[in-house]
Formats: structure tokens, sequence, C-alpha cells
């Protein structure tokens, strides 16, 4: 089997990095930390991964609004490069500022017009919290980052700016068309709720969407901080010792393996 | 000679009275005695000072780096009733908090009292670094910045300890006056808590956050007497290579700033954190911080230390580049070329640029064959690093600006030449009456644990703690907000990190907890001092730690020390830590003190009460087997460990009820160590499913929080309650006592619990179970019964949005 190969992007203001690179090795793939300025500067190629992970943390201080410099910069620089690699049905992540980075750069939801017409607002409560959240995954959704997950899973979320948010009611409308919605926020049963069960005031309570590929997946939640049971406020996982962050991980190993 | 670069600074003809003058408007903080070492210093030299040597000589000597109050010979006399003793300490840190250190011996200690930040060994190839700082003052002027810049500055610590550290978590206490404080009640020239209260929070968020460095535990203690200085530690904790841990400067290696620019931001910080505070201080002395230019710093600084590119490192605090390089070159001497230094503007003066105590800047010590590797290091990270000059090997420190050179002093006056002034002390301790025994009904006691709950000093404290993100680099095994489900939350004894991403295949992990007390320290400093040792060790228990490895931070904030009576009180707590140090073995391995912590205005002084924050770092063997707060499964047995006494005095109770009678509770370290080490060892056996610790308000707090963040009820009998005396329902779940803790264990368990805990004070007192808290006395006829979720909205809503 194929090992894996991840990149796990940084620049100024990233700092998930480090747990990133170790949820995904603990996952079986192998991956690297690289610099933003190697791939301008050619001394690294996108091409030569097979994951590409925008990681959490402020990127350049979320200065302007969260992610934005960062999305413009790949735009700029890197626009041929990103756009092959989602092309060729390799696998992209962008998990909370990486999140808001695919998203303002246009890469989620769909990668063809890579325009930006969704958004990641300040959360409703005015302030950045961090706390567990219940996750309703949607059965329909095609996304290889999120098979095998049952309906209601845990995870947890730590950000300011996360409020999901369309620009009009027609890109709503097609992202539930197209199944595109992966994760909403919800309580322990399943049912959808106001703050804090929707710790932003998404739309929809829509915590994580994908492309309609199923290749590109941006979440607000921290899968790479639930990869075994120890880490979880209450201590339990599933099989008595893992995280949901885990399969997530895995699943795009495997797809790649 | 005329220079250009500086001026001459008329020192040799002025009086005492100018010399005192000029101390105070040069913002120096030097006493008559100190101005006057200097001006003979120059008389030998034949030539006055220059303004950067006057400058240079004052940050050196400030209280901030010096330490000098705590340093400096004491006559000590304690007085209680009738009884006078005395004592001479000629350096009390040295001889209390140091002395216990050494005298302790404990080899896992590997760097104390000498670096930055305190060290003690991790596993075989790591050390634990950890360090708290206080960043009153500058929060009190302008809350957000002083915070923020507090934060980044610990962090710096750590990333300055050895070869540097990464730091793993934040740690944070606030001390704030009711965010309710009406706008009429706030002294002239201040803001109101509340504005304190969000900008400090909001500071330490936005730095930390950013940095990617979790905050994991902390306190908010509440109090009048922080009206008009609040207080604001904070710490941070990291790894280091155990052989990286050792710095040496060696002559002719380059001085390399790295980081932010030099701008005007934090002149004058190091000696404005000695002087009181009036209306008119000047904000300027705070610095402007920014966590993006440190996380860069960072990144690139421990690529270069694993690379073994600079030989010593230290962080630029307070006096800036004049403390830096002043203290890493103290051994070998120094030339230092400031027009190398880059600015953020254009306009400083060489002074200016020596002293400023812009952010995120370190200074490194770098041999010339690394010198070009380092500098595309830190250029592939966007770090500015440049050459400000050269170690030499002549014990001076030359400065020079466009080759003039603009100061040169002795290292040996500069370091050693500080004079000592002996200090008197005096300590009366306040006599201690019991007050009248609290009779309560069951309706009355149930209504009072709501109200203690309640209490700014006992309530939730998620609002602030929400705003961190206490979960990055994803190690935070134990939180600072723990439950059964995650709709619901208690606070957690102490943070458990595991940093299984540095060192894989890791079982440790490191514990963090903090002791701290407002209103003990009001009746007692030496009590208050050993109950909040005892209170970081017992948190740092409840959640696993062993107690024969756990190493202690000190940090005293206390008012004007000029005032005997002050010192006094200082003098009596450091005495608190030395001794119970030593009963406990637990060295205290780093510390800090902010003193002066007064405020005047139109004639009237404002001062804190004496406040001791101890911090605690211990170690856990194994991460399975941790222990958190919340009561697990209906049915469990619950025992209270230790011995309840009647000490109600300085206690939440006392305090909504007016009562000013009552014993302060005591450390009997005798009956809670050998309780602790049990602990420890039934944690071994997994034979204890939750712990908590009584504390503030008392056992009735204690089991409060177990319930409802566990979402389980409890069935309590009082009656089986151990007690030293007889006491009343009341004064039995209010009561502070030390040396308590309460566990859940299993059924199947309990004989193997008594077993362990014999020949301790310990006993059987109920079952978890419902979802109603019962407590009962068949003794006293008594039944109090409260639903736990009513119980967890009076914790949650004092506090609940400022």
């Amino acid at each position: 089997m194929k090992k894996a190969k991840a990149l796990i992007l940084t620049t100024a203001g990233i700092n998930c990095d480090f747990e990133t690179q170790a949820a995904l090795n603990i996952c079986g793939a192998r991956s690297e930390r690289v610099h933003l300025h190697e791939l301008i500067s050619k001394k690294n190629k996108l091409q030569n991964y097979d994951i590409l992970v925008f990681p959490g943390g402020f990127s350049y201080g979320d200065d302007i609004a969260s992610g934005k410099i960062l999305a413009y910069q790949i735009k700029d620089k890197l626009k041929d490069e990103i756009l092959k690699f989602a092309q060729s049905k390799k696998l992209i992540i962008g998990i909370c500022n990486g999140f808001q980075a695919l998203v303002k750069m246009g890469l989620l939801p769909d990668e063809k017009t890579f325009k930006q017409s969704v958004t990641l607002y300040y959360n409703d409560s005015g302030k950045f919290e961090c706390r567990w959240v219940y996750l309703k995954t949607n059965p329909q959704n095609n996304c290889i980052w999120t098979k095998n997950l049952p309906e209601i899973i845990c995870l947890p979320i730590a950000h300011g700016e996360g409020k999901f948010i369309t620009k009009d009611e027609k890109i709503l409308k097609n992202l539930k068309k197209n199944n595109q919605v992966v994760f909403k926020y919800c309580d322990a049963k399943g049912d959808f709720g106001k703050y804090p069960i929707c710790p932003n005031g998404s739309q929809e309570n829509i915590a994580a969407i994908s492309n309609s590929g199923g290749n590109i997946f941006g979440l607000m939640p921290h899968p790479e901080r639930f990869i075994f049971a120890l880490q979880s406020v209450t201590k339990k996982g599933f099989d008595d010792q893992f995280g949901w962050g885990k399969i997530i991980f895995e699943n795009a190993v495997n797809y790649i393996g | 000679m005329k220079k250009k670069y500086c001026e001459n600074i008329a020192l040799s003809a002025l009086s005492d009275a100018q010399l005192l003058q000029l101390s105070k408007t040069n913002v120096l903080a030097l006493s008559l005695k100190e101005m006057k070492t200097v001006q003979h210093y120059f008389k030998l030299l034949k030539r006055e000072p220059t303004d950067i040597e006057l400058e240079t000589i004052a940050q050196t000597w400030s209280e901030h780096c010096k330490h000098k109050t705590l340093t400096s010979p004491i006559e000590y006399q304690e007085i209680s009733g009738a009884k006078k003793t005395s004592h001479t300490f000629n350096n009390l840190l040295k001889e209390t908090i140091f002395e216990a250190c050494l005298k302790l011996k404990k080899k896992w200690c590997l760097s104390v009292f000498a670096d930055n930040a305190g060290i003690i060994e991790f596993d075989e190839n790591y050390g634990a670094a950890f360090k708290v700082e206080t960043h009153n003052h500058p929060s009190s002027l302008e809350p957000y910045g002083g915070a923020a810049t507090g934060i980044g500055g610990v962090i710096r610590d750590i990333l300055g300890v050895g070869l540097g550290a990464k730091p793993l978590a934040d740690t944070d206490v606030f001390c704030f006056a009711d965010p309710k404080t009406p706008a009429k009640k706030v002294p002239q020239g201040l803001h109101s808590p509340r504005r304190i209260i969000k900008g400090v929070v909001g500071g330490v968020r936005d730095y930390g956050n950013r940095m990617g460095i979790p905050t994991v535990d902390g306190a908010v203690c509440f109090d009048e007497c922080f009206l008009a200085n609040p207080l604001v530690y904070c710490g941070t904790m990291g790894l280091i290579p155990k052989n990286k841990i050792s710095k040496k400067v060696s002559a002719a290696e380059f001085i390399v700033v790295v980081g932010g620019r030099t701008g005007r931001d934090g002149i004058h910080g190091a000696t404005f954190s000695s002087v009181k505070l009036d209306k008119d201080s000047d904000v300027s002395a705070v610095q402007i911080g920014n966590p993006i230019m440190e996380k860069k710093v960072l990144d690139a600084l421990l690529i270069a230390r694993d690379l073994n590119l600079y030989t010593a490192l230290t962080d630029c605090g307070a006096g800036g580049l004049s403390s830096a390089v002043g203290e890493l070159a103290s051994e070998t001497g120094a030339r230092v070329e400031l027009e190398k230094a880059p600015l953020k503007y254009p306009g400083l003066l060489p002074w200016e640029i020596w002293i400023s105590e812009a952010q995120e800047r370190m200074v490194l010590a770098v041999k010339k064959k690394n010198l070009k590797r380092l500098l595309k290091i830190f250029k592939d990270k966007d770090v500015e690093a440049s050459v400000l000059g050269n170690f030499t090997s002549d014990k001076k420190l030359t400065l020079l600006y466009n080759k003039e050179i603009i100061g040169q002093i002795q290292m040996q006056f500069l370091h050693e030449g500080l004079p000592k002034v002996s200090r008197k002390a005096v300590y009366h301790i306040a006599k201690e009456i019991k007050q009248k025994p609290i009779k309560m009904s069951a309706q009355k006691i149930s209504a009072m644990l709501i109200k203690v709950l309640a209490d700014l000093n006992v309530c939730s404290k998620e609002w602030i703690i929400r705003q961190y993100d206490f979960e990055v680099q994803g190690q935070t095994i134990v939180k600072p907000l723990e439950s059964n489900s995650i709709e619901v939350s208690g606070n957690s004894d102490a943070a458990v990190i595991f940093p299984y991403t540095l060192i894989a295949d890791t079982k440790k992990a490191i514990v963090l907890s903090n002791g701290i007390n407002v209103s003990y320290g009001k009746i007692n400093t030496y009590k208050m001092g050993a109950a909040v040792i005892e209170q970081a060790l017992r948190n740092a228990v409840c959640v696993g730690a062993n107690i024969d490895k756990i190493s202690l931070l000190d940090n005293f904030c206390w008012g004007n020390c000029d005032n005997p009576e002050v010192l006094g009180s200082l003098a009596a707590c450091a005495k608190a830590c030395f001794d119970f140090s030593c009963k406990f073995g637990t060295p205290f391995i780093s510390g800090k003190d902010s003193l002066n912590n007064e405020y005047s205005v139109g004639g009237k002084k404002f001062s804190i009460t004496p406040t001791l924050l101890v911090s605690a770092m211990g170690i856990i063997e194994n991460i399975n087997n941790v222990v958190t707060l919340p009561f697990k499964k209906e049915g469990n047995k619950i025992f209270v460990l230790g011995l309840t006494r009647n000490e109600m005095g300085g206690s939440i109770f006392n305090s909504i009820n007016k009562i000013s009678d009552g014993i302060l509770c005591e450390v009997f370290a005798d009956e809670s160590k050998p309780l602790m080490q049990k602990i420890y060892a039934a944690m071994q056996l997994h034979l204890i499913e939750s712990c908590h610790d009584a504390s503030e308000g008392g056992l009735g707090v204690c089991i409060s929080q177990m319930c409802f963040c566990g979402q389980l009820g409890a069935r309590i009998d009082i009656d089986n309650i151990k007690v030293y005396e007889k006491m009343t329902p009341a004064e039995i779940l209010f009561s502070e006592s030390n040396g308590r803790f309460v566990i859940e264990v299993k059924p199947e368990n309990v004989e193997k619990i008594y077993k362990i805990f014999r020949p301790c004070i310990f006993s059987e007192v109920g079952a978890v179970g419902g979802k109603d808290l019962i407590i009962e006395s068949a003794k006293n006829k008594m039944k109090i019964k409260q639903n736990i979720n009513v119980l967890m909205k009076a914790w949650q809503k004092t506090l609940w949005d400022i």
C-alpha cells in the first residue's frame, strides 16, 4: 500500500501545524510541515504530495479578516498549482483558519469557479470561544474525509470568526441540493438549536462543507485535537480509546493508499 | 570633550536633594544612597556620566531586575501579644525560599533561581521549565496592552531559558475589584474594574491564542483592595532538551538581536514598575505587543537551537537591550554599536534604543562560523536578525553610536556595585477569636450554599476561560473546565498537559496548578503562605500528580515595602514558604516579586492586601492514571479525606455574613502530606473515580461542584464527616480547613481504600446518585436537599457575562 504524503502548510501565525502533523502520522500518513515561502519560491512542489492541509491558527494575525491574507497569497502566487492539485482529485482539508482561507480564496464550495461565495464571519456572541460541540453528519454527502462516521460525533471548536454565511439564498440552496453540507452543529440527540448548541450563529447550523467532488473539505471544528479518547472533555471516545478525528484522517490516508 | 550622540549629566556637584530630584524626574527609581554610589563611582573616574550610562545603571539596579528589597538585609521583629522575637535576614530570598530548595536537595531539580525560569526533570531527555511573571503596573494603566505583553514576556522567558524551551501551556491569575463597582467609587485617573477585566482578559486571549499556546490554568480573585492596583500574573511552561539547559558566552562571539524592531514603547518599564503610581503616571511606559512576530521568532529560534547555531540567549524584557546584553556579558564584557539596531521609526536617541522595552526581541551569542546560517534561518521565517556588536574579554560594557563611545562602565560595578540597605520589618500577629457557634436551619443552610457558590471568589469563571483556546496543540488532557458531558462544566483543580506531539510514545504528562487567597492575607500572611502552598499542592494531587515530585514558584505582590509593617508581613510569608516547602518536600525553583503596588491620589493612598501566588508544576508518570472532579457513576461511594476544624476565619461564609471573628485555617503538613501520598498510590491502582479538594467555600461547595459537572446527585451524611471538635452542620459545610479531599470510589474498591488510607483521618460519608444533593444529619435532625442544576446555575450566573 502506498503511504499517503501530506503537506501541512505553515506561514506566519499558523499554530496548529504540529498537532495536525502528529494526527496525520498517527493515522498512517507521512506528513511534512512546509512553509508557504518554499512553495512560492518553487523550492518545494505541491504536486509531490497527495494531501494538502491548511491547518488552524491565525495566519498573518487574521489582519483584515480571518484567513484573508493567506487566501490572497495563494490566489496570487499559487493559483495554477492549487487548481491542478484540486482538480486531480487529490485531497485538501482546511481546519478552522484553514477553512476560513479556503472559502475566502473560493476553493470552497466550488473550486471550478474559484470565487468566494460564502464566508465565515464574527461569532454572534462577539467573542472567541473554545468549547466542545456535537455535530450531525450527513449520510447523503460524498465527502471522502467523513465516510464511516456515525450520525452524531463531537469535536472541539476554538474560533472568533466561525459564523457560516452564504452570499445569497441560491448558493445555500445549491449547497443543500448537492449535499455539500458535511456537519451541522446539534445537541446530544441530534436536534438543532441556538447558542451554545450552535456556538457562532451559522446559517442552518452549518459547521463544515465540501466541494461537489468530495475531495476538498473545510470545517470549523478541530479533528486533530480528538485522535484519542483522553483528549475529549469527557475522556470518552469510540472503542474505548479513539477520537472521531482519527476516522477523518484515516479516511484520507486510506483513500490515497 | 563634547559628545555628539549623548549628553553628559552633571552629577558631581549635585546636593542630596538634587540627586533625589534627578532620580525622580528621569524615572530612575534610585534611592539617595544609590545615587550617591553612582556619583562616587564617576568621581573616581574623574568624569560625569553620560545619559546612557546613568540609564543603564538605573535599569540594572531596578527593583524589577535586582529584587533589592528581598535580597537586602532585613531586621525582622515579630510581635504576638506581649511576646516579641527578632531575627536578622541578610538576604531574605536566599535564606527562606532558596534555602528550602538547597536543603531539600532534589536531584530532579535541574536549574533553580539561576535562569529565566526554573527547570525540573521531565524524562531522561527533557526538562520542564516553568515561570510566572507579574505585569501589574502596565495592566493598571493600559489593561489590554499590559496583559498582552505580560503573557508575551513570560513566553519569552521560557523561550530564553537555557538555549530555549518550547512553550506548551500558559497560566493566568488575576486579582480585580468587583466589576459592578459604581463609577463614583473609582479613584481619579483609574479605569473602572469592568474595563480593566475586559481589557486584561482580551489581552491574554489575543496574545495567547495567536501564539498557539493553550491557556490552561488560572484563578480570579476579587477584592476591593485591587480597585487601584489590579494584579495580573502570567505563566508559561515549556519543555527543553536536557542538553540545551546550560549556556555560556565567550569573547568575540557576535551579539545578535532577533525579532521585532525597537521603538519608543516601553521606555522606563523596569524602573516605572518600582514606583508608586498616581494619576500622572505615563502610559508610554507600557509596551506594544505583536504575537505573530513572537510566533515567528519562536519557530525560527527552535530550528536554530537544534542546529546548535548559538551558544547563549536571553530575552529582552525589563530594561530592554541594556538588561539582556548586560546579563549575558556580565562575565565577559561587550561592545555594542547601537546604530545597528533596526528601528520602528527614526528619531530615537541612543539611550532610548538601549533601554526601550519594545517587545518580541531576543539576544543571541553567535560564533562567527555560524553567523551566516543563523541569519539565513531567520530570514527564511521573515524575522529580522541584526548583529549589534560582539562580546569582549575586557569586563567592560562599551556603548557606541556611529563609532563614538557614548558609555563605558565596568561590569563589576554594574552588577555588584549596588549598595545594600538594611530595612526594618515588623509583623504583628493578629489575635484570632473563635466566632459564636453558627446555628442555621436546613433551609437557611441550603440558601447559604447557593450564595456561597454564587460568590465572586467561588463562582464559575467560564466567561473568561472559554475566550482562551485551551485546546490548541491538542495536549490538554485535564482542561480548565471538566465535566461528564459537554453541555455542563465544573472548575478543574489543575491542568494536565500530555506532550505527545513533541515526545512520541511518551506516557508522562505535566500538571500545572496554583494556590492564592486574598482574604487569608488580610488576617495572617504566614498562615496565608502556608495555605496557598498547600492549596496548589492539593490541586495538583487531585488530578494525579505525585506529591514527591512537585516544584513550586512564588510570586509576591505586596504594597509599599518602605513601610516596616508591610515588609514585616512579607518576611512572615517568606518564612512560611521556607517552613512548608521543607515540610512538604516541594522545592521552590523560581519566583518573582512585585512590590510597591500602591496608588495615590488627592492625598489618599490605595494599597493592596499582601497576595502570594504559589504555582505548582508536577509530573504524572502515566497519563492513563489522571483523575478529574466530576462524579462518574450512580452507586459509587463518597469519602472525605482529612479533618474538618472550626476554621471560619477569612472564609467565604464569613465574608458574606460579615463575621469578623473566626480562626484562620492552619496547615498540618504531617496530616496532609501522607494523605497526598496515599491518594497518588490509590490513583496508580485506579481506585479513585473522581477527586476534588475542599478550599474556598468549604466542603459544601466542593461536593456541589462534583455533583453538577457530573450531572449526578449525592447523599451525604454529615455526621460521618470527621471533625476535630464539636461543630454545627453549617460550620462543617462552610469551614475552610486545609488538608481535605473528597473522593469517589467504586463499591468493589471500598475495602482497598480503607486499607490504603489507614491510619490517616478519613471516612465514608455517602454515595453518588439521583439528581439532588442531599445532606443529612440525624444528630441535628436536619435534611438539606437541593437540585444539582439549581446549584450549577447559581455557580454559573454571577460572571456569565461581563
